[in-house]
């Protein structure tokens, strides 16, 4: 039982951080219709560059503190985002309005191409650590209601509450500012929104500034745990079947469909890999987003909009 | 002047019908077979077989299928490595286990098992498409990389995971030297386009495009959807699982899943968006440009940075190639979301009036 919920607990750690980055493709597919395949290399990006940040910032600047040196890696590293962001706009989607979702598609692999070659030549392709301070040792919890006790990482407890916040503040910033109520009036109908007066490209701006954003915080919460390396931008392919089971257009979705993925892919793993061989986590999220796709095309979520065929 | 079909009049049904109506295509055609069958091998050296025309032409084979799935049905697909795997892996298993199998049936039924499992993966397509479709795909592709890693009866038991194949004949002509690698993939390619042209053109293709421009439209004229989205699921898989078949066979020789991994798939689907959806020309267009982009880059980059007196580093290289291919298609995708194909066709249109254009 002990090692069930320890199983358990791994993978919804796991599916959080699938989470973050679900995020990032839902929040552009409402807000623009693209299917956004650059997000890995958003991560990817925004990773290498917290982390060389950090690292440059004290030897340049003469900075001893750690913490002040993270936040201001971070700030830059968010500002560098929002330059990308921008860039994107201009150069490749206000070009392609309209345009067949293929196309689109292709076009952000473009871009996840540019991103990856940008960010390895500026920034270098060793791996890198990102230390911005999480408590490392784990704990154990619940000694007295099972034998033997709960083994937890602290480290995978504050990453779960960085994310759980920024959900809360996206939530709030969609709900409650005016800027949000655009974004959300763009997501419902561009045609509308643009009739009543919401400027698109500046909305396709904050919400790629914003997936940016999310990017940063998955790569920063990613990096501190497994180091950032050249694999980080095939994490876009993890988090796909997350957004197909969550549905594409819901924000909940993404989030309960990146812990159902997470916690599959461990259980199955832990419980199933043995019996035919292991490995089997990357395929498992896959049939599992196509068995729910035969079932519930809009996946748990999404809003009924695909079209019967 | 010289491009334009007045004077060439049509007295039959079968005349009016052929696939190159202008009398200028057909020997076009005709010329570019004879160069590609007898001119290319006497003139061209092994590295230039080696390195762009074998992949080529593998993978204009390919981007064809790609192409009847995606161009012509207008179901995306991200799993066309997948399907070359199968291919691939099921042709290596009809030559190793039956002995005296000829090789070309080995090939082709490589492409027949591809087939079978693109119309399993293919059953998503009647529920759902567009994006969810392509994820739906993706699933065919992590799904076959594990099967061909994990389960070591498809690669014979080999212990490194890797499978090689030898000694490659047909009725005593040896395929071993890269100009015969060269002409076999070529009349492989120069069957398969023709019946891609011709499928294209006939009922069954007819049905396809229908349901690719409005599938309910389509469905209330009496064409299946189940049968139409499934028929093209089966022949692009059989076109992509041959042309991985000869990708093992005769490109690699020895090959290992990595092979036909997920970017070969994004690979496949970047040949015919940048080439031209819905062309066979397009396919052609589209894999020459993959194949000699990469190549050309790795060549000039170098040399280009020598000019402004800065020296690229191996390392250097390798991402500028990235960013480049990057921004190129990205151009591509900007300037001419129809792909090379439809500068083809505008250049022919162009030409007609050529040079008196009022």
């Amino acid at each position: 039982m002990g090692f069930f919920l320890e199983t358990l607990i791994g993978g919804l750690m796991t599916g959080m951080l699938y989470s973050l980055v679900a995020l990032g493709f839902v929040l552009i597919f409402k807000a623009s219709g693209v299917f956004n395949f650059a997000q890995g290399a958003m991560v990817l990006f925004a990773a290498l560059a917290m982390a060389r940040f950090s690292a440059w910032i004290p030897e340049s600047l003469g900075i001893d503190s750690a913490w002040l040196a993270n936040a201001i890696a971070f700030f830059l590293a968010g500002a560098l985002m929002f330059a990308v962001a921008w860039l994107i706009e201009r150069l490749v989607l206000r070009h392609l309005v309209n345009q067949e979702g293929a196309t689109l598609l292709m076009a952000t692999l473009g871009i996840a191409y540019v991103l990856e070659g940008v960010g390895t030549s500026v920034f270098g392709t060793d791996v890198y650590k990102i230390d911005v301070g999480m408590p490392k040792e784990p704990v154990m919890i619940l000694e007295g209601t099972f034998e033997g006790g709960l083994l937890i990482n602290k480290e995978d407890f504050v990453a779960a509450l960085i994310a759980a916040l920024l959900v809360g503040l996206l939530a709030l910033y969609f709900q409650k500012t005016a800027t949000g109520r655009a974004l959300r009036a763009v997501a419902d109908d561009h045609q509308a929104a643009q009739s009543i007066g919401i400027p698109l490209n500046r909305i396709w701006v904050i919400v790629w500034c914003v997936a940016g954003l999310v990017a940063l915080v998955a790569g920063v919460i990613w990096g501190s745990k497994l180091g950032v390396q050249f694999s980080l931008a095939t994490v876009a392919l993890r988090g796909l079947p997350v957004v197909i089971l969550g549905g594409l257009t819901s924000i909940p979705g993404a989030i309960i469909g990146g812990l159902i993925i997470g916690v599959g892919e461990k259980v199955s793993e832990v419980y199933l890999g043995p019996m035919i061989g292991g490995g089997i986590e990357i395929w498992f999220a896959y049939q599992l987003a196509l068995l729910f796709l035969l079932f519930r095309p809009q996946g748990l979520f999404g809003e009924k909009i695909i079209d019967r065929v | 002047m010289l491009y334009r079909e007045n004077g060439q009049f049509k007295t039959s049904y079968a005349a009016d019908q052929q696939i190159f109506p202008i009398a200028q295509d057909r020997w076009a055609i005709l010329g570019l077979l004879v160069v590609a069958f007898i001119g290319v091998p006497l003139l061209v050296d092994e590295y230039l077989f080696r390195a762009i025309l074998i992949p080529f032409l593998i993978l204009s084979l390919a981007a064809l299928g790609v192409n009847i799935l995606v161009g012509f049905c207008g179901q995306i697909t991200l799993g066309a490595g997948a399907f070359m795997a199968v291919g691939a892996y099921a042709a290596y298993n009809f030559h190793i286990r039956i002995a005296g199998l000829p090789l070309l049936f080995s090939l082709l039924m490589g492409g027949v098992t591809a087939a079978v499992v693109g119309i399993f993966f293919g059953i998503p397509s009647l529920r759902v498409r567009g994006l969810y479709l392509a994820v739906a795909t993706l699933a065919a592709q992590f799904f076959t990389d594990w099967v061909f890693l994990r389960v070591p009866w498809f690669t014979d038991n080999a212990s490194s995971g890797s499978v090689s194949v030898s000694n490659l004949q047909i009725m005593g002509w040896q395929i071993d030297t890269p100009v015969n690698k060269y002409l076999f993939c070529l009349a492989f390619l120069t069957v398969f386009a023709l019946l891609a042209k011709n499928m294209t053109r006939c009922a069954v293709g007819r049905q396809w495009m229908a349901i690719r421009d409005m599938d309910v439209a389509a469905e209330v004229i009496g064409i299946r959807p189940l049968f139409a989205k499934l028929s093209a699921f089966a022949v692009s898989s059989f076109f992509v699982g041959t042309a991985g078949a000869l990708w093992g066979f005769i490109h690699l020789a020895s090959w290992e899943p990595a092979a036909f991994s997920v970017d070969r798939s994004f690979q496949l689907l970047f040949m015919v968006i940048i080439g031209g959806l819905g062309t066979i020309m397009g396919s052609f267009f589209g894999a020459a440009f993959i194949v000699i982009l990469p190549i050309a880059l790795n060549q000039f980059l170098p040399a280009f940075g020598g000019l402004f007196g800065i020296r690229i580093s191996t390392a250097g290289v390798s991402h500028a190639e990235l960013i480049v291919f990057g921004g190129l298609i990205i151009f591509f995708l900007i300037k001419e979301p129809h792909g090379i194909a439809r500068l083809w066709s505008t250049g022919k249109e162009k030409l007609r009036l050529w040079p008196f254009p009022h």
